[in-house]
């Protein structure tokens, strides 16, 4: 009868598990291609700047003389344009969520410095 | 001659998420007239293609909409590669279909649900979103994202799915079919959705050719009208025909987007039954000059992208004209002599994206 079209749904719905998750206790598992946020090997990166030519929202930054790699994590948009671009594939997209901010400062990366070369005998 | 009222309707409004304002003009219960005004959100999304580079503006052309996001960094792409004269791989361009009815079917999905929160049906809302649900798991398994894929370039597609997980995805809408009968029966035959919808909002024939309505509004109310017909993308390749409707009213147009989700499930069986392998993108060389009207069909209707470029990397003019802002003048008739308690379900069968129609 077309008035109790919904009352099979709705008592299936009463007796079976709830479509939804008890978050933050359960938490979703996220597809592996998931662009949750950016990610850089800093130690392969060769500061050519190509990242911040490709970045639609101008969020990325490159300092080749100071071997500086920051990004305004507010201002990317994750369309992971910068990943394609990479010519070293020093960038990657991991697939959990950036965590929420309190200041809008920016995430800046330096490789680690090398041990200085022994010096050279006179 | 009874006393007229003027109530104004939105911005901001329990049933809308949309900021549409209409001033209804009523005599009793009974509305006379509707003024609509739009301008709340405009964000100046046309201007910035003057900034862009012309590869980069479709992640702001995707921005456009949140729902139909696909379609729209898709019909933008389009029109750059028909300028250019790009030929883009057959694989991706079976892959755009393939991203442009999922986007289909959770824009319905959507729809459906708000459809019912705007009669009252909770319950209905929630089991429709529940199967949205599922949709949106495979959209964010192959593109990255749920509603903003950021999977179309100019020249292809970004990403590639392979063939079992193209055959994954048929199954998994396959065995949507069970509760997406019984959500589409509820829509269509139950008497408490019917008191809502049946005779309420009516758009004649005649009328909406004459105002321009496109998509399910004008499908809804007889005209076989289907912009995917022009054969962009694969759609040349696939067989389908337009859902028509007779009803012409709210119920009508309800009708056309439960039976569309079926059409976008069968055409998504076909394209992953027929997608050539091959290249999925091809490198984009020198700068557009010319002009292009693309026209592509999104689930609220028909979009038409004007772009013009003058031969350097930013686009001289970009227009779009979004299926909401062609639907509005069909919905001030169809809310002529409504009642004032059917204004949200009317104003909601024209699947209002305010926002994609200020841009």
């Amino acid at each position: 009868m077309p008035l109790f079209n919904m009352t099979a749904t709705a008592l299936r719905n009463l007796f079976a598990r709830p479509a939804t998750r008890l978050y933050p206790a359960e938490k979703r598992e996220l597809p592996a291609g998931t662009r949750g946020r950016l990610t850089i090997d800093i130690e392969t990166c060769i500061f050519c700047g190509i990242c911040q030519k490709k970045c639609p929202t101008d969020a990325l930054r490159v300092e080749r003389d100071a071997k500086r790699w920051s990004i305004d994590r507010l201002g990317c948009i994750a369309c992971a344009n910068c990943v394609d671009a990479c010519p070293k594939d020093c960038l990657s997209m991991e697939t959990g969520h950036s965590p929420a901010m309190l200041t809008r400062d920016k995430e800046t990366h330096t490789p680690a410095a090398k041990p200085p070369a022994a010096p050279t005998q006179p | 001659m009874a006393t007229r009222t003027v109530i104004p309707f939105g911005p901001q409004h329990p049933v809308l998420p949309e900021p549409v304002h209409l001033d209804l003009v009523v005599e009793g219960e009974k509305v006379v007239q509707a003024i609509p005004s739009i301008g709340f959100v405009h964000r100046g999304l046309e201007k910035l293609v003057e900034k862009k580079d012309f590869t980069e503006y479709v992640f702001v052309a995707e921005r456009i909409c949140g729902i139909c996001s696909f379609i729209h960094g898709m019909t933008y792409c389009h029109g750059v590669e028909q300028i250019m004269g790009i030929e883009v791989p057959r694989r991706a361009q079976y892959l755009r279909v393939i991203w442009s009815e999922l986007s289909r079917i959770h824009s319905h999905l959507l729809w459906l649900g708000l459809a019912a929160d705007s009669f009252g049906f909770e319950n209905l809302f929630m089991a429709s979103w529940r199967i949205r649900e599922h949709v949106l798991n495979i959209i964010e398994a192959t593109t990255g994202n749920r509603v903003i894929f950021s999977s179309c370039r100019v020249g292809g597609v970004a990403r590639d799915i392979d063939d079992a997980t193209l055959k994954d995805i048929v199954a998994r809408l396959e065995g949507l079919a069970t509760d997406l009968r019984n959500l589409g029966e509820v829509f269509l035959d139950d008497t408490t959705v019917k008191h809502r919808t049946v005779g309420v909002g009516v758009l004649t024939k005649e009328h909406a050719r004459e105002l321009g309505a496109v998509g399910p509004t004008l499908r809804g109310s007889g005209v076989a009208s289907d912009m995917r017909q022009l054969k962009y993308a694969a759609y040349g390749d696939l067989a389908f025909e337009p859902l028509v409707e007779d009803g012409c009213d709210c119920h009508a147009r309800c009708k056309v987007r439960v039976r569309e989700i079926g059409q976008s499930i069968d055409l998504i069986r076909q394209a992953a039954a027929r997608i050539p392998a091959g290249e999925i993108a091809v490198k984009v060389k020198g700068t557009p000059s010319g002009e292009f009207f693309a026209r592509t069909e999104q689930p609220r209707g028909e979009v038409v992208y004007y772009l013009r470029a003058n031969g350097t990397r930013n686009l001289d003019r970009l227009r779009v004209r979004t299926p909401t802002f062609a639907n509005l003048p069909p919905l001030v008739k169809m809310l002529e002599n409504c009642d004032l308690a059917d204004v949200p379900v009317i104003v909601l069968t024209i699947d209002p994206c305010i926002s994609c129609t200020e841009r």
